[in-house]
């Protein structure tokens, strides 16, 4: 039995819920079972917008994640509100260009990526999400671009069909991190 | 079966209902379930619906009651605060015995409260949602696929008894998403002869109307309201077992909380408690005679719950206090965790509710 209980966070804007969503569908399309669970309200107005997911063999039970085994943080309020959590043995994504500090638990692994920069100099600011995203699928060694790419069709819509492309860009950043 | 879609709850609630045949819906925003009147917003009028953003709920509610009088599935959505509100139109959809889906996604009250998740609207739904003798069938999903399927069910089951079904949910179930199927099987809405949707001269005039002066009318009309009921009593309770078999401990559970309870049973299970649990899916009609069975080989009961403890007292009722029924709660949009859980099935297990 293998389950994985994920949180994302960061500033409302950063397409947290939608990392989140995209990590979701990758689950459903790799016939896993899943779960997708934002913060809402006027939590996601002030420091931290966050979301769990789940992605497990078996049923899910509870939606909410408290001790996640993978942390994304790409805020520094994010890092200092969830950091604690995180399961020993865990893993916590840190955007290192907006989270100066380093990652005080040591029972855990780090990676940090400065996926705000690297999105801003390859011409896709607001893809640092994605990034992070790649760096996540390499760690998780579950980057596999075909369900990636029908993962990308299912949370982008046809309207936006154009940003397949530089979205799957960003994960290949990510991932070669 | 359907490719299944991951969707939120609400918005699972919404395409169901227009699945069902709902093309009226009526409501006023409030969190956390305005993704439902959002997607029926986008998608009524494409498809020759109505949506319609009322000035209040009770107005909401009342738009209600005029298109279940003219025999048209109808709905609408709101949190508890707002379903407080709707309470005098509950009353008078029962009194003039209409059916109607109505929803509730539950947050922390009283009062305004907050906006996080709760259950704290168990008695309204179940006992007292207006004034006057009468029952809502209270329906209550525990995953996204539920939120569609008990939509469709709450409809039918709404025309075929001329009741009001709620769907009692709570912020999180209507704001995560799971895969979801919806290729959901609808039965075709029944006949309704009582409908005022015009004689075309070939009929005498169809009144619906909750007044009734006189006690002796009244009081048959309340008989025969709830020998209805009884029917549904009998056939429509709907409930999960979950690991009952041995089971010594029993968690009762629904929604949400019957979610966080699984992953503590699972837990407990591997530490070798013999604990289960009965998932009520129908809140009224309370699933009685499961819980009257179990009391026979359970030797405590767990009520876990969103609430200062409602639910706890339909389970005493059933289980006619042949074994002890202990809380577990959080309140006021504070979720349960799996270990505050796991802890008072441990306790229960210490003190002799199992070996």
């Amino acid at each position: 039995m293998s389950t994985k209980q994920m949180l994302f966070s960061g500033f409302g804007g950063q397409g947290i819920l939608f990392a989140g969503k995209f990590i979701a569908y990758k689950g459903l399309i790799d016939e896993k079972q899943v779960s997708w669970l934002p913060s809402y309200g006027p939590e996601m107005r002030g420091g931290t917008a966050s979301c769990s997911v789940i992605v497990s063999d078996d049923a899910v039970g509870s939606p909410i994640v408290s001790k996640p085994d993978v942390l994304i943080a790409m805020n520094l309020p994010s890092l200092d509100k969830f950091e604690d959590n995180v399961a020993p043995g865990g893993m916590i994504i840190a955007d290192s260009t907006l989270i100066e500090r380093k990652v005080k638990r040591d029972d855990v692994k780090v990676f940090y990526v400065p996926a705000t920069r690297l999105a801003s100099e390859n011409g896709m600011p607001t893809l640092a999400n994605m990034i992070i995203v790649g760096k996540l699928l390499k760690e998780l060694d579950d980057f596999n671009e075909d369900s990636v790419n029908s993962s990308l069709k299912k949370v982008i819509s046809a309207k936006h069909a154009d940003m397949m492309e530089v979205n799957l860009k960003a994960m290949r950043i990510g991932a070669e991190c | 079966m359907a490719e299944k879609v991951l969707m939120k709850g609400n918005e699972a609630i919404a395409e169901a209902a227009l699945l069902a045949g709902c093309r009226h819906y009526f409501g006023y925003p409030i969190t956390p379930q305005t993704e439902i009147a959002a997607y029926m917003a986008k998608r009524m009028p494409k498809i020759g619906g109505t949506f319609l953003q009322a000035e209040s709920e009770i107005a909401a509610i009342n738009m209600v009651y005029g298109v279940a009088s003219a025999g048209y599935r109808v709905m609408t959505s709101s949190s508890s605060p707002g379903i407080s509100l709707k309470g005098e139109g509950l009353s008078y959809l029962a009194g003039s015995d209409l059916p109607a889906l109505v929803v509730n996604v539950q947050r922390g009250g009283p009062g305004l409260g907050g906006i996080q998740p709760s259950q704290s609207d168990y008695f309204q739904a179940t006992r007292g949602a207006g004034h006057g003798d009468f029952h809502m069938i209270v329906l209550a999903p525990a995953s996204v696929q539920e939120m569609a399927e008990l939509t469709v069910k709450g409809f039918e089951l709404a025309d075929t008894y001329r009741m009001t079904s709620m769907i009692l949910a709570d912020g999180t179930m209507g704001q995560m998403m799971e895969p979801v199927a919806l290729d959901l099987e609808v039965k075709p809405a029944p006949e309704k002869p009582w409908a005022t949707n015009g004689t075309k001269m070939q009929r005498p005039h169809n009144i619906v109307n909750s007044l009734s002066l006189i006690p002796d009318e009244l009081e048959q009309l309340n008989f025969a309201r709830y020998e209805r009921y009884r029917v549904v009593e009998e056939n429509e309770t709907m409930y999960e077992e979950y690991m009952m078999d041995d089971a010594e401990i029993c968690i009762a559970a629904f929604g949400i909380a019957a979610r966080v309870s699984k992953n503590a049973i699972n837990e407990a299970r591997r530490q070798g408690i013999k604990v289960g649990m009965i998932r009520p899916i129908t809140l009224w009609p309370f699933p009685k005679a499961v819980f009257r069975r179990a009391a026979d080989h359970v030797k405590t009961f767990i009520s876990v719950e969103l609430s200062m403890g409602q639910m706890i007292e339909d389970v005493r009722l059933a289980t006619e206090c042949k074994a002890p029924v202990l809380l577990c709660n959080r309140v006021g949009g504070m979720i349960l965790s799996p270990e505050q859980v796991l802890e008072a099935i441990q306790n229960a297990a210490k003190n002799g509710g199992a070996n």
